[in-house]
């Protein structure tokens, strides 16, 4: 085991895939000379030269459809969108025509393309730089989404998903690069899309959450512990496709389920998993399902409102026992 | 200049010059009509033959599918490319067959029939079949053909021109030699796609030409209605490329100018060329077309670039009549042959609507 930082270990996964296949490059903003907005492709440059690491204009639409047809007539692109606010200007390429096409033309078209970036909550923003894009992206058959909350899941998700033959909206976080944690050294490392992971075991209640989220998901589990109660932690890893049996099973097991969610609420990924389980499990609650998102407006700028704003470890620890009607 | 020196100026009887002025000298190639004959490009009289039968080809299917939708075999949209098939014709001509790419808008049957793909698997996706070109998932505005290097038929304006970059993007990246064509209309011109895609070609140097159908509108909109600056070519002057304005009713003027910049291409330099044209139908099937006046349209048909072929293969005795009449019975039958194909051609199972959403056989679909 090897301790990196989220930002290396995307790195990392990007440069042995690079390594291994001369079809994949990596387009975006700053990231060649400048080694990346959040120095996640440092020294990739030098690695691979101008020819596989390339710095674009601000032109999310255009790159992003350059790395569309470059998919269409065979490459392997890997998009860096300097965060997933600024790639609404692309969306039509994503939307219509990632998604689409290969659907349009009968199979004859596939894109093996990745489009990743930070998503979700940055700090004091404001409501422009602080979307969180999982559930939009995830309304779209013919996309997949992937959500990492650590930099093993990076790693070995990462790799997986530029390895994919089908286009891969991966979702990273401004606040989480810097987070250190054990990753993997088996060789050629890489965990499957569509597999949720059981962060830890228990038997009082489900707690799902992603990305920053699951974070928060862990730390009401540790309160709950001192409470006397084993909460079940699930980072499901990829959103779309959502492994629903690990969820399910989950929740048949500790017939209660809180989820964590750092999205806007309305249609949300929680709303989802909420339906979901009320259909496959309904006789199996003892409570509704409970969740804690961000607050149903944009996102504020003082700092005192981002706080309110966001969903807390409190907040989950208080839908825990409220679910379990500890209160 | 400060407000002193501009005293002192005035003072001295001077005229007030604040700014200095930065003349350029842009150029722009022309390719008009009647200026290109089959020998000036070097085709044989098969050449010729072929091209017009192609032309007449797209007519052909067009007229039937129009006729094919009015009993409603074809559903949604149809936009038809009657008056335009030169351009199609013309510049595949310059394409090296198996190597280069082509992508288009939703007026895609011309470019689909000039690129080789069949009237039977174009006929058959028009009345969405399985043996359609896009296995009856595309329909009329989604023709693809990955053997024919045919990227689409693609239904949101200006989206294609991004992707288009991308195939280009690709062949130089994987330097083998091809290029790609982009043909686009008037109206996408004012899509920021269109301008994005044509300064990352330019900055990459990739081998695309980018092709403007000026058919005069976009829907109902004329381009001095759409358009600051009408000469469309001139876009190119943003992005550093160079730029022709080509007569698109002239088939040999289309070959030469085609074959000159996807020749430049070739050596990595993208360009636009704008070529002036005319759709003698709606904008799709339900546009009566009144924005427009009849003497206007009556003016076009005399430019008929199908008729024009003919004269020209009649006059410079490079065809009999018979042979003429011979190939437009061919032509004809071919068409024929299509609609009893494509209605002869199963619908989709509707266990098809899953297939090909992901590549991934297993993908578990919420139901
Ligand atoms: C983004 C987008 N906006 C609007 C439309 C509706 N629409 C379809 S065709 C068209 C006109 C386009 O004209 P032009 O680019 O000149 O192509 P032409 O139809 O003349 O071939 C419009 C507005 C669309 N398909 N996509
Ligand atoms: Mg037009």
């Amino acid at each position: 085991m090897a301790e990196l930082q989220i930002r290396e270990a995307i790195r990392a996964a990007m440069v042995e895939e690079m390594d291994r296949d001369e079809n994949i490059f990596l387009m975006g903003e700053e990231v060649a000379e400048y080694n990346g907005a959040y120095k996640v492709s440092e020294g990739m440059r030098d690695r691979f030269g101008d020819r596989r690491v390339l710095d674009t204009p601000i032109s999310e639409n255009g790159f992003a459809g350059l790395g569309l047809g470059a998919a269409m007539n065979g490459l392997r692109p890997i998009i860096e969108f300097m965060t997933w606010n600024f790639a609404f200007v692309a969306i039509d390429q994503i939307i219509n025509n990632a998604a689409k096409i290969r659907y349009m033309s009968g199979g004859q078209f596939s894109f093996p393309i990745v489009f990743r970036g930070p998503n979700g909550a940055a700090g004091q923003l404001a409501a422009t730089h602080n979307t969180s894009v999982e559930a939009l992206y995830s309304c779209f058959p013919g996309l997949k989404v992937i959500s990492v909350s650590n930099p093993d899941d990076a790693k070995g998700l990462l790799k997986s998903a530029i390895r994919d033959d089908d286009p891969v909206v991966f979702l990273e976080s401004e606040f989480m690069y810097g987070m250190r944690g054990e990753v993997s050294e088996a060789e050629d490392y890489t965990i499957p899309i569509g597999e949720a992971r059981i962060a830890r075991e228990g038997d009082a209640v489900t707690i799902i959450g992603h990305n920053k989220s699951y974070w928060r998901a862990l730390e009401a589990a540790e309160m709950l512990e001192a409470d006397g109660y084993a909460a079940e932690v699930i980072d499901p890893r990829t959103i779309r496709p959502f492994d629903w049996d690990t969820v399910i099973a989950s929740v048949k097991k500790t017939n209660r389920c809180v989820v964590v969610d750092e999205s806007n609420p309305f249609a949300s990924v929680s709303s989802e998993i909420a339906f979901q389980i009320q259909a496959q499990a309904f006789d199996y609650l003892d409570a509704p399902v409970h969740r804690i998102t961000a607050r149903d407006t944009p996102a504020p700028y003082a700092k005192n409102l981002m706080e309110y704003y966001l969903p807390s470890t409190e907040d989950v620890y208080r839908a825990c026992r409220a679910v379990m009607y500890l209160d | 200049m400060s407000l002193k020196a501009k005293e002192v100026a005035t003072q001295n009887g001077q005229p007030e010059a604040s700014y200095d002025v930065i003349e350029t000298k842009l150029t722009f190639r022309q390719y008009p009509g009647d200026r290109f004959s089959h020998e000036s490009l070097g085709l044989s009289v098969e050449d010729v033959a072929d091209i017009y039968r192609n032309m007449l080809l797209q007519r052909r299917f067009e007229e039937r599918s129009a006729q094919m939708y009015g009993r409603q075999k074809i559903g949604g949209f149809l936009h038809l490319y009657i008056g335009q098939e030169a351009i199609s014709t013309g510049s595949v001509y310059a394409l090296k067959s198996g190597l280069d790419s082509a992508i288009t808008a939703y007026r895609d049957h011309g470019l689909a029939l000039a690129l080789g793909m069949t009237s039977n698997e174009c006929m058959a996706e028009l009345f969405g079949r399985v043996d359609g070109c896009s296995k009856g998932k595309g329909g009329s505005m989604h023709f693809f053909s990955k053997e024919k290097g045919m990227f689409g038929g693609h239904g949101i304006v200006g989206a294609h021109i991004p992707v288009a970059t991308g195939i280009a993007f690709a062949h130089m990246y994987k330097n083998d030699g091809g290029v790609c064509i982009c043909y686009l209309g008037d109206g996408a011109v004012w899509q920021g796609s269109f301008h994005e895609a044509l300064n990352l070609a330019s900055l990459y140097k990739l081998p695309i030409v980018y092709v403007i159908e000026n058919n005069q509108y976009a829907m109902g909109t004329a381009v001095d209605r759409a358009s600051a600056e009408t000469d469309l070519f001139k876009q190119c002057v943003s992005y550093a490329m160079p730029g022709s304005l080509v007569d698109g009713m002239d088939v040999f003027s289309v070959c030469q100018a085609m074959r000159d910049h996807v020749d430049m291409a070739r050596e990595g330099q993208p360009s636009l060329v704008e070529i002036r044209t005319y759709r003698y139908r709606g904008h799709s099937m339900s546009d009566p077309g009144k924005y427009r006046t009849k003497e206007e349209l009556e003016a076009k048909k005399n430019e008929d670039p199908i008729l024009r072929l003919k004269s020209y293969l009649i006059q410079e005795n490079l065809i009999s009549n018979e042979d003429l009449d011979v190939l437009d019975m061919e032509v004809k039958a071919e068409v024929a042959a299509s609609v009893t194909f494509a209605d002869e051609s199963p619908f989709p199972p509707p266990e098809a609507i899953y297939d090909h959403v992901y590549t991934q056989e297993d993908y578990p679909f919420l139901t």
